[in-house]
């Protein structure tokens, strides 16, 4: 018994033991039943969406910006361009210290202080993850120093990119504008119109002249690559590829070297000149004085120059065609003698003696007229030959302010002329009505009479002025002035021509017309305003001279220009078109502090008309003009 | 070759038992594959691999030839060892990932709770072998006793997975000894009222693991992330994956550590359920010839260490194809022979070596 107790008590443990094995496979065989189970869960029951989501890891579309179009003259010379250069870009949130890489980075090549604080502008409206440009074009030199040391600069790189070049200068940058990088601004108006997709892969939009307004054409469409790439979004392969449209390019109306020509007409003085064909409303010329470099802008504008450029007393960001506003003075008489006829307030023939002023009925308040002591006896033509104010404030008074306004409106005054260009002003074509809407204040007869001479409250742009005188020029017929006049399918290469856009016909007597007409040409004759300006010319002209005040003359006051600075000269005014018997050239010249428009301004639309018509230069330019037609 | 040399090498490679020898060699195929798949077949990987394996199965048949009573006269000086270096560690060891694990020994750096692994279960196992004939209540508490030193330690560096990795091998081991019901209910219902206590013990990067298993979706970029794109490689594979270095994950980098801890996305994506489930019954099998051994073995030491090793093997799989599959929180384990790594590997065949001598010392030592 004693013997076999231990040797029972032995069996009974081997036997627990095997139970035990037992009891720990069965739980081994459990819990593999788990792992499997969990396995055809996720390979079985949820492969379709797993496979989804591998696919989705896998793949990404990487966005390639199209090729932005151009913008050509009307003989085809580029003035915007794209050309593909090397720029160092940096990302902040890829590097440990900001300040020692910029360090660094000088040591390797040179950043000038102007790319530093445009640099630093950049970054503080970008976020932290965002790539924002430290130096662009650099030099094979320096993208080789870069390559070089790049592994030691994480969050540094050197990318090709497309830029766009403005080499037409200074003198085109109101028209054509610049593209900028696109800003939260930009970016908010994409996402409203729906077409914040079509920007994935672009850094940059048109922000101001007809790179703005013409924007979507000339963007194109961009085009997407589908990637396979690895878990740090590095693209390893192409799997395939939709390809981006390129931009369609622009043909203008403008001719560079006509434009050209105008500028240099302007020599020192500052102010807009518009050119327009009156048959078609193709913009020929179009000169903001002072213009500005574009390309500047294109990557950022560094501070300093921007506060120079905005803060600069003459305001060479403001393109003072659109957007500059001047009272039309004695350029709205030919218009106002129109109405006169058109509304049976005058026949041509009416006459008048002036005796230098107009006083209204019942008033000792004199309205004085430029020549002091009055032009004699005066009829329609020689009304507006001569310029004579006291003619046009009675015929102002006898027509009143609402007929004014209501025939001045008929040819465009108050209202957008309608150009390609963005940001363009309405002017003011004061009324009864808008005065009490304005001011609240009735009107008063006072302001009629100043009304009929472009004083007082009339404002118009220079644009609104070569609408009008258009009009003069083609019988009525409204067109808006544009800029553009074809546009290039980038696929096809074809040109398709844009549509002007024309107002309802002003009906108009024709012998009413011609009367206005014979004034303007005689305007341009020995004894009119401006006929210096005309001498010996090859073909007539058809102008009007005017004067926009900057500071109000006293009653009983003597206008003395030469005792005023320069800055306080009035602005001199002049509208055109020629050849006078069929017309294909149509001018509006605004020149700052020009006084008087026979003089300063008549004589640059001149120059227009000789290179326009017969080809002639300035014999002043003759050199700027061979670099011109070499570009 | 002299015929007495080849004597003495088949004498060597008798004690081999070839069940699992054939099982073990299957799996490491598979592994060469999967790890030179994973790794883009980068020629120092591969190499690496073999060289591993090489060193592992010497290793493995140098084990099968030492005689378990001499095995298990290690026990308690490498157990005595072990535990003085884990005190070491806990006054002097290196910070690394901000935990107290490595021993710095000049020459290399050296990670204490990896002894214990094999030195734990041999120094029970030699205890209860050595009191086998007088085994009562005490001895269970002094082998309890035995398990928790090592197991606090180590929790204390902190390190959780190995702790608790430390503490299933004790375990088996007692329960294999005969451990009462009493005692294991009475543990397990100590242990789930204690639950929230050692939650608060916790550190935070350990509670993110746990939470982040419960939601991975909540911080796909952090934490979420390995266990999201492993899943995904998983799921992706379906019934037969998508072909031996095809699988989308693995090529493109979605898949982390895909050689070691992530081995197991790979091989589903690339091998698919069906390879999953060959995967398993290969493991299945491995635990089965190794329970099979501990039924058979002549001696207490010998059944205790087969059927321990055995189901510490499988513990290892469990947990980590868990883990990469979405079941079990993120634990550093690598997954038993699949993973590239040389200490786990041959930690390993030194075990599957025990079994061998184990089985093959079987009429030796009845004699």
């Amino acid at each position: 018994m004693r013997l076999s107790t231990p040797l029972k008590n032995l069996d009974r443990e081997l036997a627990r033991f095997h139970g035990r094995l037992k009891i720990g496979a069965i739980m081994v065989g459990l819990l593999a039943t788990a792992l499997l189970a969990r396995a055809f869960y996720l390979q079985i029951v949820q492969h379709d969406h797993y496979i989804q989501r591998a696919e989705n890891n896998r793949i990404s579309l990487v966005p390639t910006a199209p090729n932005r179009g151009l913008i050509l003259d009307r003989k085809d010379r580029i003035l915007a361009e794209n050309y593909s250069a090397y720029t160092l870009e940096i990302t902040r949130a890829e590097m440990a210290s900001l300040e020692q890489t910029l360090v660094e980075l000088g040591k390797l090549i040179e950043i000038t202080p102007g790319q530093l604080r445009r640099f630093r502008r950049l970054l503080s409206e970008s976020h932290e993850f965002e790539t924002v440009p430290l130096k662009s074009k650099l030099t094979d030199e320096e993208v080789a120093v870069l390559a070089a040391n790049r592994y030691r600069l994480p969050g540094v790189e050197v990318k090709a990119r497309l830029f766009r070049n403005y080499q037409a200068g200074p003198g085109m940058a109101h028209v054509v504008g610049f593209i900028g990088r696109i800003n939260d601004r930009d970016l908010k108006r994409l996402r409203e119109d729906g077409r914040d997709q079509n920007y994935k892969g672009s850094a940059h939009i048109g922000k101001t002249g007809l790179e703005q307004s013409y924007e979507t054409l000339l963007h194109g469409r961009t085009g997407f690559d589908q990637m396979e790439t690895d878990s740090s979004g590095r693209a390893v392969r192409m799997l395939s590829r939709i390809p981006p449209v390129p931009g369609k390019d622009l043909r203008l109306f403008l001719d560079l070297e006509l434009q050209a020509v105008a500028e240099h007409a302007f020599g020192d003085y500052l102010g807009g000149l518009v050119a327009l064909d009156p048959n078609t409303g193709g913009v020929l010329a179009l000169v903001s004085k002072p213009g500005f470099d574009p390309n500047l802008f294109i990557d950022g504008i560094d501070p300093e120059t921007w506060k120079e450029l905005n803060e600069s007393p003459d305001r060479p960001m403001v393109n003072r065609v659109l957007r500059g506003i001047y009272p039309p003075g004695s350029t709205i008489k030919p218009l106002m003698a129109l109405a006169g006829l058109e509304l049976g307030l005058r026949k041509p023939s009416d006459s008048i003696v002036d005796p230098g002023y107009y006083s209204l009925p019942n008033s000792r308040h004199q309205f004085r007229d430029w020549k002091a002591g009055g032009h004699g006896v005066v009829d329609m033509r020689r009304a507006i030959t001569q310029s004579c104010d006291t003619y046009f404030y009675r015929l102002a008074v006898d027509m009143g302010i609402d007929r004014m306004h209501d025939y001045l409106a008929k040819f465009g005054l108050g209202e957008k002329s309608g150009i390609d260009l963005d940001g363009e002003s309405s002017g003011l074509l004061p009324s009864r009505e808008w005065k009490q809407r304005r001011w609240n204040k009735v009107w008063y007869p006072g302001e009629t009479v100043i009304a009929g001479i472009g004083q007082g409250y009339h404002l118009t742009t220079p644009l609104q002025l070569v609408t009008a005188t258009a009009m003069l020029a083609n019988g009525g017929k409204r067109i808006e002035p544009r800029l553009v006049q074809a546009v290039r399918d980038p696929l096809s290469h074809a040109w398709q021509a844009r549509p002007p856009v024309t107002h309802a016909q002003v009906p108009i007597d024709p012998a009413h017309l011609d009367v206005v007409r014979a004034g303007m040409m005689d305007v341009m004759r020995p004894g009119g305003t401006a006929a210096a300006a005309a001498a010996g010319a090859a073909y007539t002209i058809a102008g009007k001279t005017g004067t926009a005040q900057v500071v109000g003359i006293k009653q009983g006051a003597k206008y003395d220009a030469k005792r005023l600075a320069r800055k306080l000269q009035d602005h001199a005014l002049f509208i055109a078109y020629a050849p006078a018997e069929n017309p294909t050239i149509a001018i509006a010249v605004m020149v700052e502090n020009g006084g008087h428009g026979g003089g300063t301004a008549a004589p640059i639309a001149r120059a227009v008309f000789d290179f326009y018509l017969t080809g002639k230069r300035p014999g002043s330019m003759n050199l700027e003009a061979n670099d011109a037609a070499a570009d | 070759m002299p015929p007495r040399t080849s004597h003495w090498i088949v004498r060597r490679l008798s004690h081999l038992d070839g069940m699992l020898l054939l099982l073990v060699l299957a799996v490491l195929g598979i592994s060469l594959a999967v790890v030179a798949s994973a790794s883009g077949q980068s020629p120092a990987r591969i190499t690496g691999h073999l060289i591993n394996i090489g060193l592992a199965l010497s290793v493995m048949v140098v084990m099968a030839n030492v005689p378990p009573h001499i095995l298990s006269k290690v026990g308690p000086p490498l157990y005595a060892a072990g535990v003085v270096l884990l005190i070491g560690v806990a006054l002097f060891g290196e910070i690394r990932n901000g935990s107290r694990r490595w021993l710095n020994l000049g020459f290399m750096a050296f990670q204490p709770s990896e002894l214990l692994k094999l030195a734990l279960p041999l120094m029970l196992a030699w205890y209860f072998q050595r009191n086998e004939a007088i085994l009562r209540a005490k001895h269970y508490s002094i082998g309890g006793l035995l398990l928790l030193v090592p197991f606090l330690l180590t929790l204390r560096q902190p390190d959780l997975g190995t702790a608790l990795m430390l503490g299933a091998s004790g375990f088996y081991l007692l329960f294999f000894a005969g451990l009462p019901w009493r005692a294991i209910f009475g543990g397990a219902t100590l242990g789930a009222a204690s639950l929230p206590v050692v939650w608060g013990m916790m550190h935070d990067y350990q509670h993110r693991r746990v939470l982040t298993l419960l939601d991975p979706t909540a911080d796909p970029l952090g934490d979420g992330y390995h266990i999201i794109q492993s899943t995904i490689a998983i799921g992706s594979g379906g019934l037969f994956g998508k072909g031996w270095m095809q699988g989308t994950q693995n090529q493109l980098d979605f898949i982390p550590e895909r050689t070691t801890d992530f081995i197991y996305a790979v091989f589903g994506e690339e091998f698919g359920y069906a390879g999953a489930i060959i995967l398993v019954g290969l493991y299945l099998a491995i635990v089965a010839r190794g329970l099979i051994i501990a039924a058979r073995a002549p001696t207490l030491f010998g059944r205790l260490m087969a059927a321990t090793l055995s189901l510490n093997l499988f513990t290892y799989v469990f947990v980590n194809m868990g883990m990469v599959s979405g079941i079990l929180p993120v634990v550093g384990v690598p997954l038993p022979l699949m993973s590239y790594g040389g200490t786990a590997l041959i930690t390993l065949l030194l075990g599957v070596g025990i079994l061998m001598s184990v089985a093959s010392h079987r009429q030796l030592n009845k004699t």
